[in-house]
């Protein structure tokens, strides 16, 4: 009784604390996202004012937010369903469907907005897109519509480096390319691992993902191959000389990781031992998005004081 | 053609008022915090992009 009383006067007065909107905005996402449009706007050539560039990285981080809460006001049923998930606001009912959207629209239109006036409209430009991208391509049809959700779909998730660097230059170079295919090749091996062992949650959201639409070795398979292409294209910043030894010897190193976990993925048998590596997998492609933007930074850093040569 | 429900009154209790209270007065700090930031981006956008010349005031 007590409860559903809790509920009626949460729907009634619009009762999302604090705390609430700011889940709604996705806060573990942000941050990722603010890493590595500072990289990209710190790797960017020529210069920018610091100010400006705050402000730049804040508008895309609210961007990003706005993204956030755009999914969840639209995906709020399917989060309901899933445990990584059921604890967001909306399912949760601390929150209602309205003030999510509401979040969500004002945070993009002022993100874009702000990013054009402090930078430039191809930044902005590509802020907009990104949001429509994960808001409208991604949540509302690419993940209930193909188990290649996430690999179209993580261009959404590979876009801030990108913008970061376009709010330097005004536009999109071979480098700032360089950086949005490294995110976008490591986004399917990060989520199928932890897809593989977190099946029986997207299996009752009926989400097609790839484990339970193609299978168990099907989903290794691809995780294999895309680590391969991951770790080679991790070398193009080399190639292009962007970057030098520094980054080169932390690419080779954290790329093996990445490589032999996937192929001990591959090759698990025993059902509880396969989630054991999925789930070692994911964790470790968190720290090795992290570390490579690291290592590109250092690298950068380097190259600035006369260390490396690109 | 009837005509729609009215809403349910509320009833809410001493403590349940309380909490609300609380809860709307921290939005409420909250929001001032946020436009208080926005004015702040659009000051230091508008100083930053006019340049150092607008301290300068050769006219006088």
């Amino acid at each position: 009784m007590a409860f559903v009383e809790h509920s009626v006067v949460s729907v009634t007065t619009g009762g999302a604390r604090v705390e609430d909107y700011v889940a709604l905005l996705k806060p573990r996402v942000m941050s990722l996202v603010v890493f590595t449009a500072v990289i990209g706007l710190l790797l960017a050539p020529g210069g920018i004012h610091p100010a400006i560039g705050l402000i730049a990285i804040l508008c895309i981080a609210v961007g990003a937010g706005g993204s956030g809460a755009l999914n969840m006001w639209y995906d709020a049923e399917i989060d309901a369903v899933m445990s990584r998930t059921a604890n967001r606001p909306i399912p949760a009912g601390r929150a209602t469907r309205g003030e999510a959207l509401a979040l969500g629209l004002i945070c993009s239109g002022f993100s874009v907005g702000t990013l054009g006036l402090a930078t430039n409209w191809v930044a902005a430009g590509l802020l907009a897109f990104t949001i429509f991208f994960y808001a409208v391509i991604y949540t509302m049809w690419l993940k209930r519509a193909t188990p290649q959700n996430i690999v179209i779909g993580g261009a959404a998730g590979a876009f801030p480096p990108m913008i970061g660097w376009a709010a330097v230059t005004g536009d999109i170079s071979l480098p700032s390319v360089v950086l949005f295919l490294i995110i976008f090749l490591w986004t399917p091996p990060h989520f199928w691992a932890l897809a593989l062992y977190k099946q029986g949650d997207y299996a009752a959201a009926g989400i097609p993902m790839l484990p339970n639409v193609a299978g168990e070795p099907a989903t290794k398979r691809q995780i294999v191959l895309y680590s391969i292409v991951l770790v080679a294209v991790s070398f193009a910043p080399l190639a292009i000389h962007m970057s030098g030894w520094i980054y080169g010897v932390i690419a080779a190193l954290t790329g093996a990781s990445f490589l032999y976990l996937a192929v001990r993925l591959a090759i698990a048998r025993d059902g509880l031992a396969m989630k054991k590596v999925a789930r070692a997998l994911f964790t470790y492609s968190l720290s090795y998005l992290f570390v490579i933007f690291l290592a590109l930074m250092t690298d950068h850093v380097g190259q600035l004081l006369g260390w490396v040569a690109a | 053609m009837s005509s729609p429900s009215p809403a349910p009154i509320i009833q809410l209790s001493p403590a349940e008022q309380e909490a609300r209270r609380k809860r709307q007065r921290r939005n409420s700090i909250a929001l001032g915090l946020v436009l208080g930031v926005v004015v702040l981006i659009f000051y230091v956008l508008t100083i930053v992009k006019m340049g150092p010349a607008v301290f300068t005031q050769t006219d006088i």
